[in-house]
């Protein structure tokens, strides 16, 4: 049976009920949603240094985007590869592009399918106009597609993306389109961005950039955040976004506000009250340590 | 949007609030929701593997050959081989044969280790190693702005805390004296590690939420409701009515229990 002096008020601030938890950030989370305001976003070096690689690749220049994610990952990854690709797209770079997670070349053509609608409307992103262009498959880009086994993949398209890949997503060989000509491996492309949601990231760092050299940049969720950082120091990925956060530096970094942005000023609200309840959580062990320290229990 | 769209979209956003509704308690229309999931995600990956693993890596490269001569007559048929061993996998099924399994097995296992080790070693171990013990600059350090933790701050910490993180692993020697002060370091540094990587995961699982609400009012609101849509039908609105009057009856259904079972006492938990 429950004794009075274990339902203190500092026994009680330590176990709030999960739901009134629940509920206050629903209600927090809403609020801050629908209320018109903005936060300030802070951009990190190692966010920059993606955009500007990406900003000065001569025009025809092929990058290469790992998309390995699914819905699971989409809140934080879509708004990377949204970003990045309307700035690929609107540079005139050209994309291919493979989905090594069995969900993901759904993700992987919404994407392509929502950005090539919006490179139809003239834009002006940093002050620099852009008019509107179709972006066509074959041309500008190249879906490759999905096949199992990401390591011998990532190892078969290093000797050449048809040993994987005969034919591109839609069963067109890959001989046959236009992009294709002259492309062989990752020697042909400027670089490789893998946004990714799972462990696929460590088969690219592996088994494509330390096998073949080539410049890796990486998105991924914001639990795999402090996993990979070390990578960054070491010099094997020379860029990192990381989370929701990460998203929303690059959209503020190619002036192309979209989902993170807005995403952030809720985060801001959220991590204020996730932090009120662990203060009250501490509060109330602390206290309640103490008084049972100075009652002699 | 047609009526399909919104059928699709409606379901999505129904089956959002269903999962969510699991925060209260356990409910059947959370049940329904998570065992649509795994039954779709199920259905679709076997499908996907199917299309993008057998068809063009089998299928595909023995369709010159024959079925009745099971297809070796094919120009490869070597390509039947890992056919085999991938059936002999299925022997597991069998008490009796399960130990055939261990063939493919073995070979996958030789094979996925072979390839793995030296890269593996290469790129996640010594790399790892030679940039932790890469000169610190100090020059970056005294030239830097104050706390840039992009020059030499971040490499005296890192070989703090590598240091003190590893020494706190070492079991052979008691952790005192100066010894268990850098362990106790180590500790410190491995908390720091840890509060990142909660912080990241509570930032990623609030972003699963903002990314369902932001779908729920531009996705499915905004435009399920929006009258002046060509494809406007009364349909949408009486869909969305006969789903809430599902869940309404729901809700109403379990307050009348929790009314009859308020008096009763609650049994005693061991």
């Amino acid at each position: 049976m429950t004794n009075k002096q274990d339902t203190n008020i500092f026994n009680r601030m330590m176990s709030i009920d999960r739901r009134w938890v629940f509920l206050l950030l629903i209600v927090v989370c809403v609020t801050a949603y629908f209320l018109p305001f903005s936060v300030p976003i802070l951009v990190e070096p190692e966010v920059a240094v993606i955009h500007e690689f990406i900003d000065t690749l001569p025009p025809g220049s092929i990058v290469f985007l790992a998309i390995d994610y699914d819905p699971a990952s989409l809140a934080e990854l879509h708004p990377m590869t949204y970003a990045l690709l309307e700035q690929c797209f609107r540079r005139n770079l050209r994309v291919m592009c493979t989905a090594l997670h069995p969900n993901g070349p759904s993700m992987a053509e919404a994407a392509f399918l929502a950005v090539a609608d919006s490179c139809r409307l003239d834009k002006t992103y940093n002050g620099e106009f852009f008019p509107a262009r179709e972006v066509v498959n074959g041309v500008d880009y190249c879906f490759l597609g999905y096949k199992p086994y990401p390591a011998l993949v990532i190892l078969g398209m290093g000797t050449n993306f048809r040993l994987p890949f005969p034919s591109d997503y839609y069963g067109t060989p890959l001989d046959s389109i236009p992009l294709m000509k002259g492309v062989q491996n990752y020697d042909q492309t400027a670089c490789v961005v893998n946004i990714s949601g799972t462990s696929g990231t460590e088969y690219w760092i592996s088994y494509g950039q330390g096998r073949f050299n080539f410049p890796l940049a990486l998105g991924v969720t914001g639990v795999m955040g402090a996993e990979y950082y070390p990578y960054l120091n070491s010099g094997q990925v020379f860029g990192y976004m990381a989370g929701m956060l990460g998203a929303a530096q690059y959209e503020k970094l190619a002036d192309n506000p979209g989902k993170a942005i807005i995403a952030m000023k809720v985060q801001l609200y959220a991590h204020f009250l996730i932090i009120f309840f662990i203060i009250i959580g501490n509060i109330g062990f602390f206290m309640d340590k103490f008084k049972k320290n100075r009652e002699g229990r | 949007m047609e009526f399909g769209t919104f059928l699709w979209t409606t379901l999505g956003a129904m089956l959002t609030l269903a999962i969510f509704s699991f925060l209260y308690k356990d409910n059947p229309f959370y049940k329904f929701a998570e065992h649509l999931v795994v039954g779709v995600s199920a259905g679709y990956w076997a499908v996907i593997l199917w299309h993008n693993g057998l068809v063009p890596n089998l299928f595909e490269r023995l369709q010159d050959g024959d079925w009745y001569l099971l297809w070796l007559n094919s120009s490869r048929p070597w390509y039947l081989i890992p056919a085999l061993l991938g059936v002999l996998m299925w022997t597991r099924f069998s008490k009796k044969y399960a130990w055939i399994s261990r063939w493919p097995i073995a070979m996958y296992i030789g094979i996925a280790t072979g390839v793995a080790i030296p890269l593996e070693m290469a790129n996640r171990v010594n790399k790892q190693l030679y940039a932790t013990m890469s000169n610190i600059h100090w020059s970056n350090f005294f030239g830097s702005g104050f706390l840039d933790t992009a020059a030499g701050y971040s490499e005296v910490i890192v070989f703090i805390g590598t240091i003190a993180g590893l020494i706190y692993f070492f079991f052979s020697k008691a952790h005192t004296g100066t010894f268990g002060v850098i362990a106790k370091v180590g500790i410190y540094i491995l908390m720091i590690g840890f509060g990142a990587s909660f912080g990241l995961t509570v930032m990623a699982r609030i972003s699963l939420f903002i990314q369902r609400i932001q779908f729920m009012h531009e996705d499915w609101a905004l435009v399920a409701f929006d009258k002046t849509n060509p494809n406007y039908s009364g349909w949408f609105p009486a869909f969305f009515w006969l789903v809430a009057l599902i869940v309404i009856g729901y809700i109403i259904k379990e307050f009348i229990i929790y009314l009859k079972n308020k008096d009763k006492p609650k049994p005693e938990k061991a």
